[in-house]
């Protein structure tokens, strides 16, 4: 009866690549297709800019409250650049520019935080499911997608993302435990930003890192820079790799940080240092990412300010083209769509109680 | 006495039942270094220390299965649940456990738990943050369904329900947190759960409502008395279940009418209760049939519909008409 060690055949790695000066270690690099590299980086400005844009409509009362990514564009887009149209995503809510890069209307962004469902609208095609609010909710959903690509002997993969705080929640443990049974073919990326609101991650679990939470469920994890874009892809393309050639899921800590706001109803300075946020600052994303393509002759000061100028005239476009249909947009009968496949009797009577509600509204407002 | 929003009354009954009393903790996703999302709880953590005032981490399950410990451990655990939107992931403990471990324990344990969690819409939110879903809790036995409409009463009940010995959900109306003012008196008050309150009297119908609805009630209720010449006599429920209902009985057996007004979706909602029990007890009494005004049995909208959604005073005031017809 012996008190013996159980050898474990795990370990968790930390991977970065590109450090905040922009140094490569070249051993690592990636070798991603430069046409890739220069769209990656137009996405992740347009994010910034985007994003940027979004938090001032916000102040200004045009759209409602929002959740900000900046900070977070690599931890995103280098996840997400790895997937092919077939393959499946399954948000949170701090995954916008995922989205876009997957094809969601960034109109779409602004009519849903203005307050109209037709914002939240999955285009035919894209195997995205729509953002999800309930924190930790979600994972779940993408293991079973996984399970389904399975029984459906699909070649797919499904990616699905959270944050640190999410990894509190009982779903989580689930979906990584599910996911490690099941060999479901899910990439999970906790998109570890420091902060859920103003609980900071060092409360939010005992463990030294998210990462190593695969290795009780039976399933490879790794943490690498979120900051770094390469980092992110290059673990990334591995996982989807795995979990696409029938070796089952992972769990990708991407160790970034929330540089904004957690939405726009928050005030960070409640809970954090502002010595904090500059430190991390300095670890931006996008500059090093722009030192390296820089390096690389893949970009000049000149064309990155020809990129600030188209794309701040698309962000225009975009927040016209929104405003224009927010304008347009509001049938209050349409709150009944989308309720079931056919609506029920119940709901028709009630539909049209309400449609009387409102020309007796018009009528109290046309004798004002 | 001191002019109090819900926000800092709610902060008061916590702050005054700490100071009494050690065995009350506050727990819940930022409720000590932020001091809560609305700023309910702000500034118990410096007063009372981090291990009163507990930041959990993110698991709204876990916080009220811990809370579900430490109050048969003898505590007075008062969770935070962020937004009731996010309450669903307590219901297991709460209907599993809370609610039933007296009586699984024939006695030897009960649960005073508190659940806080702001409800209701017309603040402009997202998905999940607008929700009025009093019913699933109002539906489970063993634990009590608390929801005050001022800053006075809001305080008074808070302090009942911590000292209640049973578990008590307090769903708090966000529209209302900074809404108005009121006198609030420095010392201790409190009120007894499961006692409404009749907060306007009249002669002519019976209006039932809680909660946020209860400012628009009001206000339905003086457009009607100045414009229409209609005393309405308004009942404040103040506790949803257990309902007392001999007050609306007798309401309605002086009245003959009654309307009943809520924004959670209409089926099996509250109102359906409130009807059965009018139905019940003041039947013969009735003249006309009674109205309910709720909201829609559908997901709660975003924004730019709600207030198609939401009740309204101008939906109050025909109903009553209506009703007076008849």
């Amino acid at each position: 009866m012996p008190r013996s060690e159980i050898e474990l055949p795990y370990r968790v790695e930390y991977l970065s690549i590109l450090d905040e000066k922009g140094h490569v270690d070249t051993a690592l690099e990636p070798d991603i297709p430069d046409v890739l590299l220069l769209k990656l980086h137009k996405e992740m400005l347009a994010g910034r800019r985007f994003d940027e844009r979004m938090l001032n409509l916000q102040r200004q009362e045009r759209i409602g409250t929002f959740p900000p990514i900046k900070g977070q564009e690599a931890s995103q887009l280098g996840a997400v650049a790895n997937l092919k149209a077939s393959d499946w995503m399954v948000p949170a809510f701090r995954e916008a520019l995922a989205e876009f890069w997957r094809g969601k209307p960034k109109e779409n962004f602004i009519l849903f935080y203005g307050g109209y469902e037709e914002g939240g609208a999955v285009e035919e095609g894209r195997n995205d499911l729509p953002v999800s609010i309930p924190v930790g909710s979600q994972m779940l959903h993408a293991v079973g997608i996984g399970m389904a690509i399975k029984y459906r002997r699909q070649p797919d993969v499904v990616m699905t993302f959270f944050g640190d705080g999410a990894t509190s929640e009982g779903d989580f443990h689930e979906a990584l435990n599910f996911a490690g049974v099941f060999q479901s073919p899910v990439v999970f990326i906790c998109q570890n930003n420091q902060w859920a609101i103003s609980v900071p991650r060092s409360k939010q679990t005992h463990a030294k890192t998210i990462a190593q939470k695969a290795l009780a469920h039976g399933l490879p994890g790794i943490q690498v820079d979120g900051n770094d874009i390469l980092a992110v892809y290059a673990a990334t393309r591995e996982a989807v790799e795995r979990a696409r050639s029938g070796g089952g899921p992972t769990l990708i800590e991407s160790f970034t940080y929330r540089l904004s706001l957690h939405t726009t109803a928050d005030d960070p300075k409640k809970y954090r240092s502002e010595e904090e946020v500059k430190e991390w600052a300095k670890k931006d994303p996008i500059p090093r990412f722009q030192t390296y393509l820089k390096n690389k002759g893949l970009l000049s000061d000149e064309e990155i300010g020809q990129l600030e100028t188209e794309i701040a005239e698309e962000v225009q476009g975009v927040v016209d083209r929104a405003e224009k249909r927010m304008q347009e947009e509001v049938d209050p009968l349409g709150m009944f769509d989308h309720t079931f496949a056919e609506l029920p009797p119940s709901l028709i009577q009630q539909r049209q109680e309400m449609e009387h509600e409102l020309s007796l509204m018009q009528e109290e407002a046309s004798h004002d | 006495m001191t002019k109090m929003t819900m926000v800092e009354a709610l902060n008061l009954a916590m702050r005054q039942e700490m100071e009494k009393d050690d065995r009350v903790v506050v727990l819940g996703e930022d409720v000590g270094v932020d001091g809560g999302v609305f700023r309910v709880t702000d500034a118990l953590i410096k007063t009372f220390g981090e291990e009163r005032v507990v930041d959990t981490p993110l698991a709204e399950s876990g916080i009220i299965g811990t809370a579900i410990g430490m109050a048969v451990y003898g505590l007075r655990p008062v969770c935070e649940i962020q937004f009731s939107g996010f309450s669903y992931y307590i219901f297991h403990q709460l209907e599993a456990h809370a609610t039933r471990l007296r009586h699984r324990s024939q006695g030897r344990f009960h649960v005073p738990l508190v659940v806080r969690a702001p409800y209701g819409g017309g603040v402009r939110a997202l998905e999940h943050h607008s929700e009025s879903r009093e019913a699933y809790y109002a539906h489970t036995p063993g634990v009590k369904m608390v929801i005050p409409s001022g800053p006075r009463n809001a305080r008074a009940l808070l302090v009942s329900a911590i000292r209640d010995p049973d578990p008590v959900v307090f769903f708090e109306p966000k529209a209302l947190y900074r809404a108005f003012r009121e006198e609030v008196p420095d010392e201790e008050e409190t009120l007894p759960l499961g006692q409404p309150r009749i907060a306007r009297e009249g002669e002519d119908v019976t209006i039932i409502a809680y909660g946020a609805m209860m400012a628009l009630v009001m206000e339905a209720a003086e457009e009607l008395q100045e414009k229409h010449g209609i005393a309405a006599e308004v009942i404040d429920l103040l506790t949803i279940s257990p309902l007392e209902d001999d007050m609306i009985a007798d309401s309605v057996k002086k009245t003959g009418r009654a309307v009943v007004v809520h924004e959670a979706p209409r089926s099996f909602g509250p109102g359906a209760e409130i009807v059965s029990r009018i139905i019940e007890k003041s039947f013969y009494y009735l003249e006309a049939p009674v109205k309910r005004i709720t909201g829609y049995d559908i997901v709660y909208p975003l924004s730019a519909r709600e207030k198609y959604y939401m009740p309204d005073a101008g939906k109050i005031i025909r109903a009553v008409q209506e009703t007076l017809k008849a």
